[in-house]
């Protein structure tokens, strides 16, 4: 665990925000978020290929609580930290429960999903 | 040495046929029955005043959780690409999840809540790329993906959970998608985590 924590600081420091962290920040997204996403498809929850620079509660064909729709959130890395930390203290009423508490991990996901949105 | 090769690799598939089949027998004769119907008790002893709105929603996702691994079990069992003794897996471990959805729908029922309905087979086998799955290592790899997602989803929701009866619930079904996970692996003859705490974060 302390090696795998040691190279996720390691690339974010090195290689934050480069292209290189991505096929590991995918993997990662897989083993958190996989379960219930995909970029692609509306799972269990929305997909993410859109989510970055989005408005919350904004995806097409999705069902969401009441209160992610009618939030005013912005997904940036701020807004997506806070949310994966703890979603419920972001938007109370939302039904997401996963919490993901190591802050190496939220970032390189931030990262994995800002790259789904970018320009080809 | 082509021979050399396809022998071992037969070793190899009837070893993990092998893995797969009794590892099932053992599961059903023995823990898994009465550990899934422990599992039925515990959620069973929550109460309907408990606070509860925020529980219920998470244990919605849970069931919709549950709802898509059994669809993927009937994909993979429906596919004509799994040998008979991982069919039979399959189908034991799709029953655990069979058995998951009934207690996550009785106890969101205790709770007032309102249990979401599955899917239809088709819808998941499009979120699933289903039409990309060509032999049984592929069904195996979904299914082992599926398991190690659900594992971690468990873990992650477990402090979110006002009630602490649920969190550990939550932790029981994570050890059976584990459970699972590990199973699977091993018939793909991957490695296990050489560290430790590689779940949940």
């Amino acid at each position: 665990m302390a090696g795998i924590k040691t190279l996720f600081s390691l690339l974010i420091l090195s290689t934050a925000y480069s292209a290189s962290a991505i096929p590991l920040a995918e993997a990662l997204y897989e083993r958190r978020c996989g379960a219930c996403h995909s970029p692609d498809h509306n799972r269990v929850g929305p997909k993410h290929r859109t989510t970055w620079g989005s408005r919350a509660g904004s995806v097409e064909g999705y069902r969401y609580s009441d209160a992610l729709r009618h939030s005013d959130i912005i997904w940036d890395e701020a807004t997506l930290d806070a949310w994966l930390a703890n979603p419920q203290a972001l938007i109370a009423g939302q039904k997401m429960g996963y919490r993901l508490q190591n802050s190496e991990e939220r970032a390189l996901i931030i990262q994995y999903l800002k790259s789904l949105n970018a320009p080809k | 040495m082509y021979n050399n090769k396809t022998t071992n690799r037969n070793r190899m598939a009837t070893t993990r046929r092998d893995l797969l089949t009794k590892g099932g027998k053992t599961f059903l004769s023995a823990s898994a029955i009465a550990a899934l119907g422990g599992t039925a008790v515990s959620i069973a002893g929550v109460h309907a005043d408990d606070h509860a709105s925020q529980d219920v929603a998470i244990l919605n996702v849970a069931l919709g959780l549950e709802h898509e691994g059994i669809a993927a079990y009937q994909l993979g069992a429906e596919s004509g690409l799994l040998s008979k003794g991982v069919l039979e897996v399959a189908v034991q471990f799709q029953s655990h999840h069979k058995a998951h959805r009934d207690a996550l729908v009785g106890t969101i029922r205790k709770m007032g809540g309102a249990p979401v309905a599955a899917h239809s087979l088709s819808k998941y086998a499009t979120d699933l790329n289903a039409a990309d799955l060509r032999n049984q290592t592929d069904v195996l790899k979904l299914a082992t993906k599926l398991e190690l997602g659900a594992a971690n989803a468990y873990l992650g929701v477990i402090p979110s959970f006002e009630n602490s009866e649920l969190a550990q619930v939550a932790a029981r079904l994570a050890a059976d998608e584990t459970m699972h996970w590990t199973m699977l692996t091993s018939a793909l003859g991957e490695q296990l985590p050489k560290g430790a705490l590689t779940f949940g974060g």
